[in-house]
């Protein structure tokens, strides 16, 4: 008992204090109905020692199995990190689990729980009382690297929990990209995930953050995700989640603590069955020149519901933000509820917003059919034209990238 | 044999019959100009010369080369050598106009993963004046003036190379040097391959470049007079469509009592004056 330090010892009793606490959005899960133990697994020396279908499953949310282009690599199968290192070119960055990074660096207590609060609800409460890992991804002062960094959470136990928790930090003057793919492996259906994320850009710092989800149709999903953007540092945060849960709620916050800081959220969401997606983005302008863009694509299947929230909180002048939310919906029994909240607490911000909500429009479909598309091929154009991935400020090798992962859970998808 | 041959062509849509027995031949190679009053049924005569959903054919029938039309969908109509250009094509955001010229012209869409440079789609928005360097990653339509709206419609035409081209109003909302060069590329490219074309117009700035043969004038749902088209155009300005048609479109009752008071009126203004 002595031996557990003081800040931890002060988390454990908020984490016990909030673990019946429901989550504001989003049903409410049964914690206790899930596996909390799972089999270990075995630490790898690189990626291509995976199964086959493991590499394959990876691949379809952005991992490279053969680490081609990345500064990095971190695989984490159920609660056991099988992989965690930086390539030995990129010593600027660096890769390891934080339950490692926790023991090696005493600082890191200052980032633990500050931009997510643990107390925020059951699964926080969770994620610190049962910690399974999770990424540390540091860029040192002034580094450049130019490839990602890839992370992969995997989840291969029916009826499972993972809960990592992760922390990214972009130094000063940095620039880090990161890709991180959350998936299954293909006989897996049912399980719960638990996320908790907390991005930290410091001054005049770059940090790109691409998610991809590829779920089975009984796994219930809840990321925690919080972002500390101080001066002059922009986080371009990019999440697709094409293969969805039961159910999936988050809603991310990034807050713009220093002058002239930039967040933007781009989300592609592609809901079937009877899932439902509860998913927003939260940015809160704290400093003056401080900037915000949400944007989300929102696409209707089956019987799903999506809610897509978007809140922008001015508290400081000179501060502007924009959200942008387009719904598509491709069936008679899908819904997409648009959610746009826009919260002005001074003179001086400037807040905006457009939502459309609405089906494939047919003077778009009977045009491009007149160019000798059936309609299934027209269909398919559109519903790509309306899902691409263009952020501004993506560097372009990324930018290919998450292309291609886009092409191929849309292929598998539609 | 005709290329196109319209028969007796009855057309409802909604419950409403648009078109009441329209008769219609275009040659290989002919060049022909269409026009005829406001809600006279031109447009409604493309729609459903495209296969359209919600025109409806109720008598009459469509030949294309000799193939029936009436039941055939959209992409198959296309695909046997009919192209439409469109007097105001919409918006598409996220689709390349890049690809939509490949898939005209029967291809995929450019595949930039690949890492191959694109030739299909490049020299011919070249071609038409729309310049790659910007165009070639523009989204279709969005943004585009009038005449690069028309000029996009144009190279989609030359890469698709259809047996006969439909142009509805090409020269609509476009300034008068546009259309010249919209003209002359349309006329070479008629020229050159021998393409048949069925043009919509209410003016005759685009004759010249075009040069058609014929000329025919709808009125309420049907074609009332085909002939030589530069007669007719000379006819119709003289005396304006009621008088040379010989009926009077339902909007135009009012444009003639107008007009006539606007005659007093200035008659009376030269008089006091």
């Amino acid at each position: 008992m002595s031996k557990i330090p003081k800040w931890k010892r002060e988390l454990a009793k908020l984490a016990r204090e909030a673990k019946d606490k429901p989550a504001k959005l989003g049903p409410d899960i049964d914690i206790q109905e899930f596996e909390s133990s799972t089999p270990g697994q075995e630490v790898l020396s690189n990626l291509t020692e995976l199964p086959e279908e493991v590499q394959k499953s990876a691949e379809t949310v952005g991992i490279s199995p053969q680490e081609r282009e990345r500064s990095g690599s971190f695989f984490q199968y159920d609660q056991s990190v099988i992989l965690a290192c930086a390539h030995k070119e990129t010593p600027e960055v660096e890769v390891c689990s934080t339950s490692e990074a926790l023991k090696k660096y005493d600082w890191l207590r200052d980032y633990w729980w500050k931009v997510v609060p643990v107390d925020m609800d059951k699964y926080t409460a969770f994620a610190e009382t049962n910690q399974h890992h999770g990424y540390f991804i540091r860029s040192k002062p002034g580094a450049r690297s130019i490839f990602p960094v890839q992370a992969c959470l995997f989840m291969g136990t029916q009826r499972s929990i993972q809960c990592p928790h992760n922390i990214i930090i972009a130094e000063e003057n940095s620039e880090l990209h990161i890709i991180t793919g959350c998936t299954t492996h293909p006989s897996t259906n049912s399980g719960l995930h638990i996320g908790v994320s907390e991005f930290y850009i410091k001054e005049g710092a770059t940090l790109t953050f691409t998610m991809i989800h590829r779920w089975g149709r009984d796994f219930e999903v809840r990321p925690r995700t919080g972002a500390m953007i101080e001066k002059g540092g922009t986080f371009l945060s990019t999440y697709i989640c094409f293969k969805p849960a039961k159910t999936l709620q988050m809603y991310p916050v990034a807050h713009c603590v220093g002058e002239k800081s930039t967040a933007r959220f781009h989300t592609l969401l592609h809901g079937m069955d009877d899932s439902l997606l509860d998913v927003g983005s939260r940015a809160i302008l704290k400093a003056k020149g401080s900037r915000a863009e949400i944007t989300a694509r929102a696409i209707g299947e089956g019987s799903s519901r999506i809610i897509a929230r978007g809140h922008l909180v001015g508290e400081m002048p000179e501060t502007k933000a924009h959200l942008d939310c387009r719904g598509l919906l491709l069936s008679e029994k899908a819904v997409i509820h648009a959610i746009p909240e826009l919260e002005g607490r001074v003179e001086g911000t400037d807040l905006s917003h457009e939502a459309t909500v609405g089906k494939i429009e047919e003077e778009q479909l009977y045009y491009l059919m007149s160019r000798g598309l059936n309609e299934e091929e027209a269909t398919g154009l559109i519903i790509k034209g309306f899902l691409d991935p263009e952020v501004p400020g993506l560097p372009e090798r990324l930018r290919m990238e998450i292309k291609k992962a886009v092409q191929l859970t849309t292929e598998k998808a539609l | 044999m005709s290329l196109l041959e319209v028969k007796d062509l009855h057309v409802k849509v909604g419950d409403k019959e648009i078109l009441r027995g329209v008769d219609l031949a275009v040659k290989k190679g002919e060049v022909h100009v269409v026009m005829g009053p406001n809600a006279s049924g031109k447009t409604t005569l493309i729609m459903t010369l495209l296969g359209y959903p919600g025109y409806r054919i109720t008598q009459g029938e469509i030949v294309f080369n000799g193939v029936n039309f009436n039941e055939k969908p959209i992409h198959e109509r296309v695909a046997s050598g009919l192209f439409i250009a469109f007097q105001t094509p919409p918006e598409i955001r996220g689709v390349k106009l890049r690809d939509l010229i490949r898939i005209a012209g029967g291809r995929d869409p450019w595949d930039p993963l690949e890492g191959k440079k694109e030739t299909i789609a490049t020299p011919l928005l070249e071609k038409v004046g729309l310049d790659p360097a910007t165009f070639f990653s523009r989204d279709v339509n969005v943004g585009f003036s009038g005449g690069e709206k028309k000029r996009s419609e144009l190279a989609q035409i030359f890469a698709a190379r259809p047996k006969l081209m439909v142009l509805d109003e090409p020269d609509s909302g476009v300034d008068i040097d546009s259309l010249k060069t919209l003209g002359l590329d349309l006329g070479d490219y008629i020229r050159e391959n021998n393409c048949a074309a069925l043009v919509i117009t209410h003016y005759r700035h685009i004759l010249p470049y075009i040069r058609p043969d014929k000329a025919s004038v709808m009125c309420h749902g049907r074609v009332i007079v085909t002939g030589d088209p530069y007669e007719i155009f000379s006819k119709i300005e003289e005396k304006g469509y009621c008088e040379y048609l010989g009926v009077c479109p339902p909007d135009m009752k009012s444009l003639v009592e107008r007009e006539k008071t606007y005659e007093q009126d200035s008659q009376v203004e030269k008089g006091t004056g």
